[in-house]
């Protein structure tokens, strides 16, 4: 009982709170290994001696194990095991400070209403020194809460309750602080105004790390501009050069899985980048919701009936989860053969019929938990994301580009010089081009970014439940533009809104992108591959209980029903493209069709002059009458104006 | 230029005229092209040639899949018009070479492959109803002559009597303006499959003894011999004979000199001798002039199945075809005409070919 608790993700049974915190650490990692856990305290798994051969003799008594047996801190785990929390090396740990502190600021903004106004500030410190800050108008914190939240591990408001939320148990950010003080000594640093015409509050927290408790260092209060909002800076070891790629990945898909925020980076050396705001209403606000019984494990089950205030097992299936009516309570005790009236605790120290309980709780038809308590992004959103994105990162990839054509256009020589010119006027060309264009009434799904054209569609499932948890799946794609199309796509994974950069293999979003035939729609795909395509493809789930594979949060575990849910909604989105990628490639293909045409009058008129003696110009011109008539229909009529309109031009 | 070149010319502005004529009225502009097909040929029994059916392809301009031979036929129809109007033949290869460019700044010419220009010239031919001579457009020449006749080729006088080992080389065109026949003591004129049998008879001056014209195809006869054959036919009232090797191979070398082919089945009445007559080798002669079973050669596969389709053909449903490809077919073997030497290198002048002559033993 004890052991198949403590696979669990869920509260293990235990009674001491830190002790239940630590074995949800050490649960996932080391339970293979972990031997009878004794129920007061859980320890630190002694490093298992080989199995003895036969007749060789002891080396220690029990009594002498015990001796070296002793609790350790949830800070001192954290100190010999940081890559469990995304702090494995130099490169990676900028990265995991400013997600951390970025997804609280983004779960502070949305509980409290507020369209977040994020900047993060990344700058030189030091040799491998930088210093992280993050600044949000977020709802700031109490003064009394400040310490605990940031200098004392799985302290949080997240972990206890069920609801769709990016950060979930508490661990982020004081992980962060721990990080950044275990390799600089450097205190974290928090600034916080919870309203206007109120004091900010300024503190530096030390953790201490045996007692995982925080050390306030300083304790100021002083006077901002802004009514409200949090300060976060942390000094750390850092590998810039090496992570700015994945932490500019991660900035750019925060801001387009959250569009109702508007992002600003400082970074070192270079221009900072803004992402704007394209929603001006925050997301809906996600509900919270008790568990569903399906959902629930035999020793959760049995902490339920422990910590419930109900009198009796009746009353503690209604209270304590969702779904659970008089009628539905009582089918369930029938099938268990317990008395609706006895006392919960009864039955939590009775294996056999809190068993009887679990298997009756499976076999009894229960409603669906609500899905009203879910908040996905929307189909509209998603597409505004989607463009808002195009636009920052091709223009930025333009301005770059242009930027080092007119360098060479001026400074370069010979060959070089010439095809910079070209290129930089073929640029304009383009840009004016598109000017025009976008004039022009477009298709459904058309969207002119940066002078690209590209084409942009977005599907939001209906809510579903795994698991007795509800979900609900959002997939878009953007196709086209200067996007390569001789590589696989690009797969951005999010859950909950937060992008998801790392363990892409081992994700089930992957695996049900993988699993969808592309081929159907208009895409080449190699077997077992991604599609190939010049195409982003968006995946969001949001659900009040993300099934990650490990704690940092990288890939989605793989459940049929999610699996099936993100297939569903990436063949819907194909379709779309493949009926738009249908209609342009018959609008070029008569276009083409057309010049192949002029090209072949061109022959005919001087074969006529040949045999009858006629006038070439007159009969292209008779013939041009003719093409007009034969080549083109309804669609392509457009393609062809525009055509002409350009060569008019 | 003879009287057809200009009608040649007529019929090739009269393509263009129609042409434009359709595309000033505002439809799509077509050519119609006659059918080379199997399908769209028949056996005419009454004048024992096979012929074009009606079925004719309408070729648009405006149309994807037939643009691009649209336009190729009114390429090659402007540079035949060229051709004639300055006198001056060619082989299709060339052709091919003059009709070549490039489409405009494309990586797309107006013939990839000779390929796509050779059944362009065919459909040309077709549609106007022109022989390809008439187009000023020739194959290759092949095909050798001797015999008691003089002729005339563009203005040389040449008589066959005195062409020595090689003979005359046929032109693949022969029409009247280029050849014209002159004294004749010809009395009928013998078609031989193979060069070297037609080396031997040369050379034992067959044609002398028993005043004949003999003529090779080297193989399949091309265009310039068959046409040729009609003409000695036709002008000059010589029956022809036809002496191909005992195989299905040879028996159809004789059926297209007799009724045509299908795919030039719209020159068969210019070209198809319907009275040839098939004079060996018979799959009897084995046994008539008693040769061994040695010079024979098993039958293959291919020569059964073939044999079995001919029997079908309504050309062959005389009761003395049918008998004479059944007996090849039982006996399962074939025989070459040199198969014949084998009795004696002149046996085929001295005894074959005079025995068979006296006793009218052939097939027509």
């Amino acid at each position: 009982m004890a052991a198949k608790g403590l696979k669990n993700k869920v509260k293990p049974v235990a009674k001491a709170k830190p002790a239940k915190q630590l074995s949800l650490l050490t649960a996932e990692r080391s339970a293979p290994r972990q031997k009878p856990v004794k129920l007061k305290a859980v320890e630190a798994p002694p490093p298992e001696p080989p199995p003895p051969p036969a007749r060789l003799a002891r080396r220690a008594t029990a009594e002498q194990m015990a001796s070296k047996q002793r609790e350790i801190s949830i800070s001192e785990f954290f100190t010999k095991n940081r890559h469990l929390l995304g702090f494995d090396s130099p490169s990676k740990a900028l990265l995991t400070a400013v997600k951390e502190a970025v997804d609280n600021s983004l779960d502070a903004c949305e509980e409290a209403g507020i369209l977040p106004d994020i900047t993060v500030e990344i700058k030189e410190a030091g040799p491998d020194r930088y210093v992280m800050a993050v600044e949000d108008n977020g709802p700031g914190i109490v003064k009394a809460q400040i310490p605990k939240i940031f200098g004392k591990l799985l302290y949080g408001s997240k972990f206890h309750r069920l609801k769709q939320s990016r950060g979930q148990q508490g661990i982020g950010i004081s992980a962060a602080a721990m990080y950044g003080q275990l390799t600089t000594g450097k205190p974290i640093v928090v600034t916080s105004k919870t309203g206007k015409g109120r004091d900010a509050h300024h503190f530096e927290i030390q953790i201490d790390t045996r007692k995982n408790a925080p050390v306030v260092a300083r304790d100021d209060e002083l006077e901002i501009a802004k009514d409200h909002g949090t300060r976060v800076e942390i000094e750390l070891e850092a590998d810039y050069r090496n992570g700015k790629r994945w932490l500019l990945r991660y900035l750019e898909q925060t801001a387009l899985a959250n569009p109702h925020c508007r992002l600003e980076y400082r970074r070192p050396d270079e221009e900072p980048l803004v992402f704007p705001r394209v929603a001006e209403t925050p997301p809906r606000e996600a509900v919270e919701i008790k568990p569903h019984p399906y959902g629930v494990e035999l020793g959760q089950l049995i902490l339920k009936l422990q910590e419930t205030s109900a009198r009796d097992v009746r009353g503690c299936l209604m209270h304590e989860f969702s779904r659970v009516s008089p009628t539905v309570a009582g089918e369930i005790l029938k099938a268990a053969r317990i008395h609706g009236g006895t006392r919960p605790k009864v039955v939590a120290n009775d294996v056999k019929m809190a068993e009887a309980l679990h298997k009756a709780i499976q076999a009894t038809k229960i409603m669906s938990p609500p899905t009203n308590c879910l908040s996905p992004i929307g189909e509209e959103l998603i597409h505004k994301g989607l463009v808002s994105f195009l636009a920052v990162t091709q223009e930025v990839a333009q301005a770059e580009e242009q930027e080092q054509l007119e360098l060479q256009a001026q400074a370069g020589r010979g060959k070089r010089k010439e095809e910079a010119a070209k290129r930089l006027e073929e640029i304009k060309q383009r840009l004016a081009q598109s000017a025009q264009e976008a004039q022009q009434p477009k298709e459904e799904g058309e969207e002119i970014v940066a002078g690209h054209k590209f084409f942009i569609t977005s599907v939001t499932r209906p809510p579903r439940v795994y698991r007795g948890n509800p979900f609900q799946v959002e997939v878009g794609l953007a196709y086209g533009g200067p996007l390569p199309g001789d590589r696989p796509v690009e797969l951005y994974r999010f859950a909950n809104r937060v992008p998801l950069l790392f363990q892409r293999g081992a994700c089930g979003v992957t695996e049900a992108v993988l699993r969808t035939d592309w081929r159907n729609y208009e895409l080449s795909q190699p077997k077992g591959s991604l599609p190939v395509g010049p195409m982003i493809l968006f995946v969001h789930i949001a659900s009040v209980w993300v099934p990650f594979t490990s704690e940092s949060k990288e890939a989605v575990a793989h459940y049929p029903e999610i699996l099936g849910e993100i297939r569903l909604a990436a063949q819907e989105c194909g379709r779309r493209l493949a009926a738009f990628v249908r209609r342009r490639k018959s609008a070029e293909y008569e276009l083409q069709r057309r010049s192949i045409f002029e090209l072949y009058i061109d022959e005919i008129a001087q074969s006529m002059k040949g045999l009858v003696g006629s006038n070439p110009e007159q009969v292209k011109k008779d013939f041009g009458k003719l093409a007009n008539k034969f080549t083109g229909g309804e669609t392509t009529d457009a393609v062809l104006k525009r055509a002409e309109k350009e060569m008019e031009d | 230029m003879g009287t057809h070149t200009t009608g040649t010319t007529k019929k090739l502005e009269g393509l263009a005229k129609s042409t434009l004529q359709l595309v000033k009225s505002g439809k799509n502009p077509l050519i119609e092209v006659p059918t080379r097909t199997l399908a769209n040929v028949q056996f005419n029994e009454k004048k024992q040639i096979i012929e074009l059916k009606g079925a004719k392809q309408k070729r648009y301009f405006f149309n994807v899949g037939q643009a691009k031979k649209f336009m190729q036929t009114f390429l090659v129809a402007k540079a035949c018009k060229d051709l004639i109007g300055e006198d001056k033949t060619t082989s299709i290869r060339d052709l091919y070479y003059m009709t070549k460019h490039t489409l405009g700044d494309t990586p797309q010419n107006t013939f990839e492959e000779q390929d796509e220009s050779d059944p362009i010239i065919e459909d040309l031919e077709v549609t106007i109803d022109a022989l390809r001579e008439e187009l000023h457009l020739f194959a290759s020449n092949r095909g050798s002559m001797v015999g008691d006749l003089t002729i005339v080729d563009k203005g040389d006088t040449i008589d066959l009597r005195r062409m020595g080992s090689g003979g005359w080389s046929i032109p693949s065109i022969v029409e009247d303006d280029v050849v014209q026949f002159r004294k004749n003591d010809a009395k009928f004129v013998l078609l031989v499959e193979k060069d070297a049998v037609w080396r031997r008879l040369n050379e034992d001056k067959f044609w002398k003894k028993y005043k004949c014209v003999l003529i090779t195809g080297q193989g399949q006869p091309p265009r310039g011999v068959r046409r040729l054959c009609r003409r000695l036919t036709r002008e000059l009232k010589l029956p022809l004979y036809v002496l191909v090797d005992n195989d299905p191979w040879g028996f159809y070398i004789y059926s297209v000199l007799k009724q045509g082919s299908i795919n030039l089945a719209y020159e068969s009445m210019r070209m198809a001798v319907p009275e040839a007559r098939f004079i060996g080798l018979s799959s009897f002669d084995k046994d008539k002039y008693t040769l061994p079973n040695n010079v024979t050669i098993r039958m293959t596969d291919e020569d059964n199945s073939r044999a079995k389709q001919m029997l079908a053909y309504p050309w062959f449903q005389r009761k003395e075809w049918q008998r004479e490809i059944q007996h090849m077919v039982k006996t399962g073997v074939k025989l070459e005409i040199e198969a014949l030497s084998n009795r004696g290198i002149s046996f085929i002048t001295e005894e074959y070919l005079p025995r068979k002559l006296r006793d009218r033993d052939w097939l027509a």
